[in-house]
């Protein structure tokens, strides 16, 4: 079996050729839908728990404290340990709820989350979909994902968690906005919504140099509307635990309450994702023009390294802001996105365009 | 074989789901199913492989329509409330009504002959979409795309004036 880790081409088309040389091609397209699908779900679960695990060193180091560091090397098992907790917990169901919808919410909330990391390509050839319409579809599933936030909210029938689901929405919807058009701005550049057509235009420089001015206003829009619609501080007036005690998932428990808990993590592996894919080459390795000493020592470091490298140190930069700067009021957070971050989004577009025209990119 | 599996799966979400929206009496569950209803079409235009259109399912009705209503509803009403039952002439006659309505169009469909085209199917790419759009030639839709727009824009204006706050020497004070 053919297998290199800078590449998984091959690893893909061998382990396909093995299933289908052996058994009908029914069986070969349920198997391999069976092992990406535990692949995706063990992904999400780890990465999820290493991400908790990461944002609590990270606060502690930010507030002078050491964090974690009883249960296994530096505090390392901890959060498993926390999630066993979190799994052998009483499921309540509250009373007066829509059992029906107050169930299905946290399930519309995870599964917009699988399907968007299914559009990822985390190495060469380790990418489950690639449309040409890449980009777009990634921000059309992630409109659906506030549904579940909505649900959540009403169907608690609790008056704070419907007050967390509204201010929720009305972020999330605003924001999206801003986070469209800034991938807009880096599309004029790229020329294609194709996730792999946008990382292969960058092997010979990330966007964020080649786009310049335009592509770094675009970056930093992206970084705070990507933040705010993962209601992460400091935009994170819905779940504001010191007014609302937790938001849209106040009357959650158990394993309902732990799928809200890892999509909200998985929301911002989501954007630094995104981020990566479309401002810093996703795993193409830092490259400036072509053919040179310095991009040969640079693809010396396997791709899938480089992907998870960057990813993060995005969200490093995501937790900094958290630990960093106090809560925005919640007309502050609709005046920044209206007021501000919207027309500065428009006019780039237009230099964006210019500068396309122009051929002052490189 | 797969492909007519995920068909029948997806024509049942479509069918169970409509008869569950018109019929449910709690108003958000209506607007879930609704919901499942449009994600399940943008499935089947998945199947037909004209991605653009699907994503514009999602992003249109379900990300755009569906978040609107349920917002609307959230606003107004309550979990406790349900809609009325309705009375029994109502139901018999609207099933009447839309059965007529199916058995037409099944009818139809059924008396028309297809011919299959030899022509191969078209892909249309988001870039044949795009260039479209902005197209001026025969086959363009550069003049529909601008009035579309303005039609947006005025629409866009109608709502701002319809929700704007009468200006009021009172309400001086929260716009400092």
């Amino acid at each position: 079996m053919a297998f290199s880790i800078y590449d998984f081409t091959d690893l893909a088309q061998s382990i396909h050729n093995g299933l289908s040389s052996s058994l009908t091609p029914v069986w070969t397209t349920v198997i391999e839908w069976a092992i990406i699908g535990i692949l995706y779900i063990l992904f999400v679960a780890l990465f999820g728990l290493f991400l908790v695990y990461a944002e609590r060193k990270v606060c502690a180091a930010i507030q002078q404290r050491i964090g974690p560091n009883r249960v296994g090397p530096y505090g390392f098992i901890q959060t498993i340990a926390d999630f066993i907790k979190l799994l052998m917990k009483e499921i309540i169901n509250p009373k007066g709820v829509d059992h029906f919808l107050y169930n299905l919410a946290p399930y519309i909330v995870i599964a917009t989350v699988f399907i968007i990391i299914s559009m990822f390509p985390f190495a060469p050839g380790l990418q489950s979909f690639d449309f040409d319409i890449g980009v777009f579809f990634v921000t059309a599933v992630s409109s659906v994902g506030v549904i579940g936030i909505l649900l959540a909210g009403w169907s608690s029938n609790n008056k704070y968690s419907l007050i967390g689901g509204i201010r929720s929405g009305a972020q999330i919807i605003s924001y999206e906005l801003s986070v469209g058009l800034s991938l807009i701005t880096m599309i004029i550049l790229s020329g294609t919504m194709q996730i792999s057509g946008i990382v292969n235009g960058q092997a010979d420089g990330w966007f964020l140099f080649k786009g310049h001015i335009p592509a770094f206003i675009a970056f930093v829009i992206f970084i705070i509307a990507g933040t705010a619609e993962t209601n992460r501080g400091p935009f994170d007036l819905p779940e504001g635990e010191s007014e609302l005690t937790g938001g849209f998932h106040t009357e959650y428990s158990g394993i309902k309450f732990a799928f809200f808990f890892l999509a909200e993590y998985m929301n911002l592996f989501i954007v630094a994702a995104m981020v990566t894919i479309v401002f810093l080459g996703g795993w193409q390795p830092l490259h400036f023009g072509t053919g040179n000493g310095f991009n040969a020592a640079m693809d010396l470091l396997p791709p899938i390294i480089w992907f998870f490298l960057k990813v993060c140190t995005i969200i490093l930069l995501i937790m900094w802001f958290k630990w960093t700067f106090p809560r925005l009021r919640v007309d502050q957070i609709l005046t920044l996105e209206w007021k501000y971050l919207l027309p500065i989004n428009l006019f780039n577009i237009i230099l964006m365009s210019v500068v396309v025209l122009m051929g002052w990119h490189w | 074989m797969n492909n007519q599996v995920m068909f029948v799966f997806l024509a049942l979400m479509i069918l169970v789901f409509s008869v569950l929206t018109v019929t449910s009496r709690k108003i958000l569950r209506a607007a879930v199913y609704l919901l499942f209803v449009l994600v399940s079409t943008a499935g089947i235009y998945f199947q037909l492989e004209y991605t653009f259109l699907a994503a514009v399912q999602l992003t249109v009705y379900a990300g755009g329509i569906v978040v609107l209503i349920i917002f609307s509803i959230l606003l107004t009403s309550h979990i406790s409330e349900k809609a009325a039952v309705s009375e029994w002439k109502q139901s018999v006659l609207s099933t009447l009504a839309s059965g007529a309505g199916a058995l037409l169009t099944l009818l139809t469909i059924y008396k028309f002959t297809f011919v299959p085209s030899p022509e191969p199917a078209s892909t249309s790419t988001v870039t044949d979409v795009g260039t479209a759009l902005i197209s001026t030639e025969h086959n363009g839709f550069a003049l529909p795309f601008e009035v579309v727009s303005i039609l947006l824009l005025a629409a866009m204006i109608g709502a701002i004036i319809v929700a704007r706050r009468e200006k009021d020497k009172n309400m001086n004070s929260e716009n400092k």
